[in-house]
């Protein structure tokens, strides 16, 4: 039913106009854009009575598990519309996952918002739009939010902030220090396709190639690995910084080392050659549907079987291993034949000059 | 990915080091020491390290000393200062490649002024900040010109572009450099030991192979010109040991399917037409090196930054505790210095080999900071 009223929405004519500071103030301007706007993209019951709060019954969280996950992400992402997704899938997926990675099943969300004067209203309508659809599609709903308008020049035309809720299931206890040697590391698929695809619909590149946002929720992917071993050692999402951040912090936590084989990891083609070209390390790259995994090496294959049944993790593969010594070294076996540390970045990756 | 693969195939690299090291056991057992191969170029140490071809390679036969050939690297602290200096004016957008942001003057980087309000942006090419002239008539863009040989005929051809379009809103920042008297400079230096060199591809692609002569003439040390891909590396680094051991000293060119002999006439004519030799210019770690920088001819004043806006032009002594000369010339290794990964990290830069990942030290610190003493053991890899 929902998906007729957005294909209702998508044939009436966008909305004309821009957001102003009024739609911020309060009055019955905002009133009027919360009821334009956000009501209808998130509604479900908690969010209907308008409250200043949502009034969560406590008794359909505990049946689901024994402890609260609550996590805040807050999407600044530049340029608000991308391949594969936009601000507002970014700002569902991106919480959505922050719970997931910890084996909880994601329930709630908050939304925060904070648009810059002179925003269209009609991009603003599609953000919403989108987020209510993956919210949809990750089975959580949005529960409370806020509006607030900034002057023009004080915010890249919109931030998001959504809060999130989940509940872990009882028994399940992922964490980065619980790695040990002999376990083995996975990945559920291609990396860096979410940082190219940024970097080239920022369009400052003139480079022209299909790449498309990694973007997904991940908790069904999860969960189905967690069916197959309940035991996962640490999960993370492999957003800033990429496979090698994630990998040293597990490394730093856990106090082990870590052998990963180069030619092991899954990076399209488009991404390897942009990569190649702008002289950066798609092992660094943000990705935005994609995480590592440490499993005991016993599981491993049936957690691989697992994840390459589900959509979000066909491309699934082990690309290396937990080592006792180099302690909270990661270390890369290079495709070449040599090996070298994989460090964390200082700062952003710049690429280089010649 | 095609015209890439074919250069990283490992079989071959395996084939290669076997060569390399058979023919440099006698000789270094005849030294007493490693034989001592500097790789000029920072393109060909970043990939030294990223294919990790340092430690494929036996360290007691072969050792690779990393040259001054990062263009980031070698800029002075004074000059940084100009940079930010120009950057800060209110009219300016100052434009740069991306890894000259981080590198540290004695009042912080680009970077750190980009954060105090300076209109800092990175381009990938001096025609970006060109264009960014043409799109802002009411502001003053200024691009950093910074590299060897390599990226001085894209910057030399903008400025023309800019003269013939009557753009009067662009300049440069010039800092470009020579390669050849700073070899000379090495080669000149008392504490040298080095056996031989992987010459400088781009910049040779620019310059040809003849300029080199002179480091087998008058020095008697053999050079290969080496491309940038890993088994390029290795198979100039076998084309210099196999000169060592048949006692030869050539220019040799192993990047022949980018570098003529000649070079490339129309960048070098575009070069002459733009730029002239400075009387000296200052290096870091390396000091004052004669002939080793140009500057824009009188003709093309207008486009020169320097002399559109006044700049401190103050000289910074390099931090005392800073052996970035040393490292330079292969005295020490990065990880021998005082300083390295203690005062001296990539988050707080204290001298410029830690700054780009073309640099020596930073290439040590990112890659191989650890010695993998149990590689071996731990060596096996699943899948």
């Amino acid at each position: 039913m929902n998906a007729a009223k957005d294909e209702l929405r998508n044939e009436r004519a966008a909305p004309a106009g821009t957001v102003t500071l009024a739609h911020g103030g309060g009055g019955r301007v905002m009133r009027e854009l919360i009821e334009r706007f956000l009501v209808p993209a998130f509604e479900n019951p908690l969010l209907a009575p308008l409250e200043d709060q949502a009034r969560i019954p406590l008794a359909g969280l505990t049946a689901a598990g024994d402890r609260l996950a609550f996590t805040t992400d807050t999407y600044v992402v530049s340029p608000v519309e991308f391949p594969g997704g936009d601000i507002g899938k970014l700002a569902v997926c991106g919480t959505v996952n922050d719970l997931a990675m910890s084996g909880a099943l994601p329930l709630h969300l908050s939304c925060g918002l904070v648009l810059e004067e002179g925003l269209e209203l009609a991009l603003l309508e599609r953000v919403l739009l989108s987020m209510s659809r993956t919210a949809r599609e990750a089975d959580v709903t949005v529960v409370t939010g806020d509006t607030k308008v900034v002057e023009h020049g004080a915010a890249d035309r919109m931030f998001i902030n959504t809060a999130g809720i989940g509940v872990i299931p009882r028994g399940v206890e992922i964490a980065a220090g619980r790695a040990r040697a002999g376990d083995l590391v996975i990945v559920n698929g291609t990396l860096g396709d979410h940082g190219v695809s940024i970097l080239l619909a920022r369009n400052e590149l003139a480079l022209e190639a299909e790449v498309v946002s990694d973007c997904q929720p991940l908790h069904g992917l999860v969960a189905a690995m967690l069916a197959a071993c309940p035991d996962i050692r640490c999960l993370r999402d492999a957003t800033r910084g990429g496979l090698a951040t994630v990998l040293n912090e597990f490394a730093t936590s856990s106090g082990v080392g870590m052998r990963i084989a180069e030619s092991s990891i899954p990076v399209s083609e488009t991404v390897r050659g942009a990569c190649e070209i702008l002289g950066l390390d798609p092992l660094y790259l943000a990705n935005e549907g994609k995480l590592v995994a440490i499993v005991p090496r016993s599981s491993a294959e049936a957690v691989l079987d697992a994840m390459r049944a589900h959509p979000a993790g066909c491309a699934a593969a082990i690309v290396g291993e937990v080592t006792a010594a180099p302690r909270g070294r990661v270390v890369l076996a290079t495709a070449f034949g040599g090996h070298r540390v994989l460090d964390t970045l200082a700062g952003e990756q710049l690429p280089r000059i010649c | 990915m095609r015209f890439a693969d074919e250069f990283r195939d490992p079989v071959k690299a395996r084939h290669l080091v076997a060569e390399i090291e058979r023919l440099a056991a006698p000789m270094a057992a005849a030294r007493g020491r490693p034989l001592q191969i500097m790789e000029v170029c920072g393109g060909h140490t970043h990939t030294i390290f990223r294919y990790g071809l340092k430690n494929m390679l036996r360290s007691e036969l072969l050792e690779f000393v990393h040259g001054p050939g990062c263009p980031v690297c070698v800029l002075p602290m004074g000059r940084v200062d100009d940079c930010v200096s120009i950057a800060l004016r209110p009219e300016v957008i100052f434009t740069t490649f991306g890894d000259a942001m981080r590198v540290p003057g004695s009042k912080g980087s680009l970077l750190q002024a980009k954060a105090a309000g300076a209109d800092v942006r990175m381009v990938y090419s001096p025609l970006d900040a060109l264009a960014l002239a043409r799109g802002n008539p009411g502001r003053e863009v200024v691009f950093f010109a910074l590299g060897f040989e390599t990226t001085m005929p894209s910057t030399a051809l903008t400025v023309l572009q800019a003269k013939q379009e009557g753009v009067r809103n662009f300049s440069l920042f010039c800092n470009h450099i020579t390669i050849i008297p700073t070899i000379k400079a090495i080669l000149d230096s008392p504490e040298l030991m080095l056996d031989g060199f992987l010459g400088p591809g781009h910049v040779s692609m620019v310059i040809g192979t003849r300029p080199y002569r002179f480091i087998c003439e008058r020095y008697g040390k053999p050079i290969a010109i080496a491309g940038f891909e890993p088994l390029d590396v290795l198979q100039s680094l076998w084309m210099v040991v196999k000169q060592l051991a048949e006692r030869r000293c050539e220019v040799e060119n192993q990047y022949r399917r980018i570098v003529p002999e000649g070079g490339n006439a129309p960048a070098l004519a575009a070069i002459g037409e733009v730029f002239e030799l400075r009387e000296f210019f200052e290096w870091r770690g390396l000091g004052s090196i004669d002939h080793s920088g140009v500057r824009m001819r009188e003709r093309f004043a207008v486009y020169d930054a320097e002399r559109k806006f006044t700049v401190p032009n103050v000289k910074i002594a390099d931090p005392k505790s800073c052996q970035c000369g040393e490292v330079l010339k292969g005295a020490i290794k990065p990880y021998q210095c005082k300083v390295f990964g203690t005062a001296c990290t990539p988050e707080r830069p204290l001298g410029a080999l830690m700054v780009s990942t073309e640099g020596a030290c930073a290439a040590h610190y990112q890659y191989a900071r650890v010695e993998l003493a149990d590689a071996g053991s731990a060596g096996r890899v699943v899948a």
